[in-house]
């Protein structure tokens, strides 16, 4: 029952900030310089059109009544059109985001899979030369922006070693219906075993470049948190009664551990969506980036905004989602809660 | 402060990150005497030493116009280390102020305060910058400007933590007691507690500065040419992959140099600064 309200209550704030959030955007999308219609209209368009378009805008209404509007708009799931792809923004939204996304959760699954094993190992073997190869190592992931990873793995895998394909989602030669957007989804839906391993082949190597910074993030504050553990008097208690070096790191040092880490990684997701700006544009992967850096380029201020705020409502939704998971792994607030 | 230069200077790992950044600082503060082409910064056409790989005239090899790499590498450094100051000039300064208030102050203007952050937060730092540039000329200027307006809410996070822990402390107390002004209690008295982590922070920032400063220029939407600037560089070299990888790699690798550099005193810093 607690776990459930403690949800309603991540939801409620989460909704708060992000309606905070659509104010800052749109008050950064509205102090541009220039004229928003005139930039969609271009310079050979009369005065009349211009004014014309202001007024179908509602750019002549003050701002709060031009983000009523909005909202007002927003809350049916419209988000205006978009100046660039000339289509309705949800609609871009809609195409561009499974792409994302999917690119996101594998490298957020590839973060905690070698993430928190080789914080784990670091910790376990402190001031050996295991800890100190891979301290190193995960300071020098998070020294490269994604792009060079991303440059640097198709480099070395994709060209001198042609293991892993250069852009595109899955295989040309395949045809596999559309439904969700999400291609290893869409395949197994399809019940095309072989669209699915062409498209998590296709995955690979952009998610890795994605995750590569995250993995070191993990890896670090893994063993931090780990060392901390080791140090509590329940470690000191399994070692008299004589438990083994590797069932003590694993039950009593590892799975505390876990929790801080799992909460910062969901944070984190806020750093694999913007990166996965900068790995799409290497990979061409057809996801919200080249939508995003378009629309930008254009000046199309409906699609910023709704760019902006959908990336931010999945960056929420993520983290109410690693918040939930906590809660139901800590055994603190999980008994606590029973108990009440 | 004695102890903590000491522990840097016999670290290995820390007397390598000060050797990097080091150097990167010294390239771009004699950027004139150190390129060996220097006016290859700017819009110089080449044509004849077009696309060449590394060789002994041109070590890091050249551009798709003739221009020497390694020189536009250590000009841009200067741009990237001149980004990382002023975002750290300002950002933290304006990110400390709003967390102490909110965290001393506490009740109606720590909760309003702070739901400006978590907004501020809750959009991705890259996403952020990119939309402040979306609206506004990419310019140099403008991109500090981006990046600055999306680095203030990490300062103000950190210390208004350290500030809620601080406030019950016994000092505090007593200059309340005392009759000391909130602001001499703030600025005077919590402020020097908040200081090792703040300048921890700073240090790891500079890096993650430059790191962001060079993925917006990669989209295309910071820095503009001829200006030599890391991101454009590496954006520049992708289209000749992977026959010229070297108008790639060596950007690329340069922006590395630098922000390991700065992650290795960082996280030196830390151990000696923040021991828990």
């Amino acid at each position: 029952m607690t776990i459930f309200r403690r949800l309603l209550l991540r939801l409620g704030t989460s909704l708060i900030v992000l309606v905070g959030v659509s104010m800052l955007i749109f008050c950064i999308a509205r102090v541009i310089p220039g004229d928003p219609a005139r930039i969609a209209l271009g310079p050979r368009a009369t005065t009349e059109q211009v004014e014309q378009m202001r007024e179908a805008l509602h750019l002549n209404e003050p701002l709060v009544v031009q983000y009523g509007l909005f909202m007002r708009d927003l809350a049916r799931g419209d988000l205006g059109i978009s100046l660039y792809s000339k289509r309705p923004v949800m609609t871009d939204l809609a195409e561009y985001l499974p792409a994302t996304l999917e690119l996101v959760l594998l490298a957020g699954l590839m973060m905690v899979v070698f993430g928190l094993p080789l914080g784990a190992l670091s910790a376990r073997y402190r001031g050996r030369w295991p800890d100190h190869l891979i301290r190193v190592f995960s300071l020098l992931t998070v020294s490269a922006p994604a792009f060079v990873w991303a440059v640097g793995l198709v480099l070395v895998f994709a060209y001198f070693l042609p293991l892993f394909p250069i852009t595109g989602r899955i295989a040309d030669t395949l045809n596999i219906p559309h439904l969700t957007g999400f291609m290893l989804i869409d395949t197994l839906a399809a019940g095309r075993i072989d669209g699915f391993i062409s498209a998590l082949h296709h995955m690979i190597l952009p998610a890795f470049a994605l995750a590569l910074s995250g993995i070191g993030q993990a890896s670090r504050l893994t063993r931090s948190n780990m060392i901390s553990t080791y140090e509590h008097p329940s470690i000191e208690m399994a070692q008299a009664y004589g438990f083994s070096e590797a069932r003590i790191a694993q039950r009593y040092a590892f799975r505390p551990s876990l929790i801080p880490s799992l909460t910062i990684i969901g944070l984190d997701f806020a750093a694999l969506l913007g990166n996965a700006f900068l790995v799409e544009i290497i990979f061409a992967w057809p996801g919200l980036s080249r939508y995003g850096v378009g629309v930008i380029l254009q000046k199309d201020l409906n699609a910023i905004v709704g760019t902006v705020l959908i990336i931010s409502a999945t960056f929420l939704i993520a983290n109410i989602i690693v918040d939930f998971l906590v809660s139901v792994i800590n055994p603190r607030i999980r008994l606590s809660e029973n108990g009440k | 402060m004695k102890r903590a230069a000491y522990i840097l200077l016999t670290n290995p790992l820390s007397i390598i990150g000060l050797l990097l950044v080091g150097t990167v600082f010294f390239c771009a503060a004699f950027a004139g005497l150190v390129a060996p082409y220097p006016e290859h910064a700017g819009a110089v056409i080449n044509f004849a030493f077009a696309n060449k790989p590394p060789s002994a005239d041109y070590l890091l090899g050249t551009d798709v116009v003739g221009r020497d790499i390694l020189s536009r590498i250590i000009y841009a450094y200067r741009i990237a280390l001149g980004m990382g100051l002023v975002v750290l000039l300002i950002a933290p300064p304006v990110g400390v102020a709003v967390g102490l208030i909110a965290g001393y102050l506490g009740g109606r203007t720590d909760f309003i305060l702070m739901r400006i952050t978590d907004i501020f937060l809750s959009i991705p730092p890259l996403v952020l910058a990119l939309a402040i540039m979306g609206v506004l000329e990419p310019t140099l200027l403008n991109a500090m400007l981006a990046v600055t307006a999306m680095w203030w809410p990490w300062y103000a996070r950190l210390v208004y933590n350290i500030t809620r822990g601080e406030k019950v402390e016994g000092y505090v107390l007593a200059a309340e007691v005392i009759g000391a002004s909130r602001t001499h209690i703030m600025f005077r008295e919590i402020l020097p507690n908040c200081i090792p982590a703040i300048v921890t922070k700073m240090t790891l920032d500079f890096g993650f500065v430059i790191l962001i400063a060079s993925s917006l220029s990669f989209l295309g939407l910071g820095v503009q040419a001829p200006t030599p600037d890391l991101g454009s560089m590496v954006s520049e070299g992708t289209r000749y992959l992977p026959d010229s990888w070297w108008m790639t790699v060596f950007p690329g690798l340069a922006i590395v140099v630098a922000v390991f550099g700065f992650n290795l005193i960082g996280d030196a810093l830390r151990d000696v600064l923040e021991p828990d």
